[in-house]
């Protein structure tokens, strides 16, 4: 009994201390909040500086503030309306009293922009409106509305007004995809002169894909060659890789424009040649965006290739070749298959960089070959449309994100085989 | 080295790769070799043959108002923005290769994506939300957007660095009695201090080199060298732009020595027997 009691005690403290197993654990624990609180500060600040604002301008794409802010009452009323025949009596009520508590200040020049954007015409009619209120007493409003303009008396006008009458929209992001509001509400293809979008889009894939392919056919050689060479020869041609990419790509911009304009040195070289007689327009055009590109992207593929193909063992090509497999065939067989990882990053990296330039197409192309930058460029420049300019934006960076998604899986993968090895 | 009995199809191909490559390069050096002679042009035209040797168009840049305004604004905005970007990446960087906890991987990623998210998007979207707070025109502000660009660089070199490092020796430290901050100063960073630099070169080449942003977020007081180059380009491209071409050039070059210099001693260091 006397032990008993000896050690209760012991183990009564032992159930209240932790281990040391546990104290070590709780150590492990607070030392790995500590580094994950070295992140924190950065994390802050690219929240405020980069997150922030391209959260704002995606949400953007889908805002609608001016209607329901110069309407509120209207508004209100409209969300509950059956859509089939007329509103109510108090509904024109609330327009009339919404219209004159609004009339001649800002809220209504921002709504009426706002409707007139997407419906011509609606301007004078909110104007006109807001004129004529308030109404007499004793009058019936709608009454008195349709004798101010007939426009009220049709279905149309309201249903075009509540589905405005909304804190979101979609009319932005289906604009930007060639899509648009019928007077009932369904969505439809825009007119075929006001549809340019799509076109816009496949043009800008299509580019980043040949600019890609491009790339590939001229650095994948490269990249083989240096990966093959003594490494004092591949770091020679190294430098000549990275310096062009170090240089200001504004630099380059310019110094293909001397390069290629019709009395610049490609043209010059062709007719010493003999191949042609009159110089080609090399610049502002397609071919000059195409070779920029190109030029500007190339050391994105070759880096990625090279430092995939560097940990490639000669030994089995040399294996392939002394089982008896044709050179071409062991190459295609045995080498290129391995060097996948570096093409797909390669590949990705200068697709998705390709997508977004601005600057090479802007400065060397000319209209007819802009991409999507361009026109939200265009948009937060010269119109100062917000909500076209998010809602390109917001296309752009959905395509970028799901690449770049594919793109950090492939990287993770090629680190996670890396440890493994 | 080609066998002397290959045939004549391996010849044709060892030939072939080696002249293809030879053209790529040369595609690839070209602009950067062709521009700095003219810079020295006698005329007003950009164009080969040269019409004789003249430093006038380095006087006119630097007797230019605009130019040296310029001039002056990048060399405020990207050292700070480098600074910026470099204090706030590499204790992240440390953070990320020691710290284990969900969602590691996606604010990996997160930090990371200011690399790819096309320029545009990033110069409207801080545009927006700038210019309400009155930061847009502002220096404060166009030093912030740069940094955030330049993280994604020093991020991934301190990583790299950072993957070769020891963490035995922090603790060996902290076992020979150095507190944590000691111990960052005198173990860790003048062992990742190779991988900070060119992260911090990297940061500073992008932001040196950023037009896009500039051209949404900056007033005409915060005109930096590569807008001023944008302007000029678009407007009337004259041999003042291949001088400053030539300037930017160099300082690319420099930069480029002093990072392969670097990685030439990191390899150097991690190959030596220890």
């Amino acid at each position: 009994m006397s032990e008993l009691t000896a050690t209760l005690p012991a183990v009564a403290a032992g159930s209240q201390a932790p281990s040391l197993k546990q104290q070590l654990a709780r150590a492990e624990r607070i030392r790995k909040l500590k580094y994950a609180a070295l992140i924190l500060p950065l994390a802050l600040f690219l929240l405020l500086s980069f997150l922030w604002p391209i959260a704002a301008l995606l949400l953007r794409s889908v805002d609608n503030p001016e209607v329901i802010a110069a309407l509120p009452q209207t508004s209100a009323l409209l969300r509950g309306w059956d859509g089939q025949t007329l509103p109510d009596e108090t509904t024109f009520n609330a327009l009339a009293r919404d219209l004159a508590a609004v009339s001649g200040t800002p809220p209504l020049a921002a709504a009426a922009r706002r409707l007139n954007m997407e419906q011509l015409g609606f301007r004078t009619l909110m104007m006109k409106t807001a004129r004529a209120v308030p109404l007499a007493e004793g009058v019936g409003a709608r009454h008195a509305l349709v004798e101010v303009d007939e426009r009220w008396g049709e279905v149309a006008t309201w249903h075009f007004l509540a589905r405005n009458a909304s804190p979101w929209t979609a009319r932005h992001l289906l604009a930007a995809l060639d899509r648009t509001y019928d007077e009932q509400g369904r969505v439809v293809k825009t007119d075929e002169e006001q549809a340019i979008y799509i076109d816009v889009f496949k043009r800008t894939f299509g580019m980043a894909l040949v600019v890609t392919l491009c790339c590939l056919m001229l650095g994948f050689p490269l990249a083989y060659l240096m990966a093959t060479l003594p490494v004092r020869t591949a770091n020679v041609m190294m430098i000549f890789v990275l310096l062009p990419f170090w240089t200001s790509i504004l630099v380059r911009v310019a110094a293909w424009i001397v390069l290629l304009q019709s009395e610049g040195l490609v043209n010059q070289a062709l007719r010493g040649l003999g191949l042609i007689d009159q110089p080609l327009q090399l610049v502002f055009n397609s071919t000059g965006v195409y070779i920029a590109m190109v030029h500007i992207l190339l050391p994105f593929m070759i880096l990625p290739l090279y430092s995939v193909m560097k940990g490639i063992s000669p030994l089995y090509m040399r294996a392939a070749l002394s089982l008896g497999c044709p050179p071409f065939r062991s190459f295609w067989k045995v080498y290129f298959p391995q060097s996948l990882p570096g093409v797909g990053a390669g590949c990705l990296l200068v697709f998705i960089l390709c997508m977004g330039y601005y600057i090479t197409p802007a400065l060397l192309g000319s209209p007819s070959e802009q991409m999507a930058s361009y026109f939200v460029a265009f948009y937060t420049n010269q119109t100062i449309n917000w909500g076209m300019a998010a809602a390109l934006s917001t296309i752009l960076f959905i395509a970028t994100l799901l690449l770049y998604m594919v793109y950090a899986r492939l990287i993770g993968n090629q680190d996670a085989a890396a440890r493994a090895r | 080295m080609l066998a002397s009995y290959a045939s004549p199809l391996e010849r044709a191909w060892y030939y072939g790769l080696r002249i293809l490559c030879g053209l790529v390069l040369l595609f690839l050096m070209l602009p950067v070799l062709v521009i700095a002679p003219l810079s020295f042009n006698a005329d007003s035209f950009l164009l080969y043959p040269m019409s004789g040797f003249s430093l006038q168009w380095y006087e006119e840049i630097f007797a230019s108002p605009t130019w040296r305004q310029a001039f002056l604004n990048s060399c405020i905005v990207s050292p700070c923005a480098t600074l910026l970007a470099v204090l706030l990446g590499t204790p992240a960087a440390v953070g990320l290769a020691r710290a284990d906890f969900p969602g590691k991987a996606l604010l990996t990623a997160i930090l990371i994506s200011p690399m790819v998210v096309p320029v545009v998007i990033v110069g409207v979207a801080t545009y927006l939300v700038f210019a309400p707070i009155g930061l847009a025109g502002s220096y404060l502000g166009l030093i912030m957007v740069h940094a955030a660009l330049g993280v994604p660089f020093v991020i991934t070199t301190v990583t790299a660095t950072l993957q070769g490092f020891d963490f035995n020796l922090v603790r060996a430290a902290a076992s020979l009695g150095a507190n944590p901050l000691t111990a960052s100063f005198r173990i860790t960073l003048p062992l990742v201090a190779p991988g900070v630099i060119s992260g911090g070169l990297f940061a500073f080449g992008i932001s040196f080199d950023e037009v896009v942003v500039t051209l949404f977020l900056a007033g005409p007081e915060q005109s930096t060298l590569p807008r001023q180059m944008f302007a000029g380009i678009r407007e009337n491209i004259s041999p003042a732009i291949a001088a400053v071409a030539t300037i930017m050039t160099i300082l690319s070059t420099l930069m480029l020595v002093t990072l392969e210099w670097l990685r030439r001693r990191g390899e150097r260091l991690r190959d030596s027997p220890s």
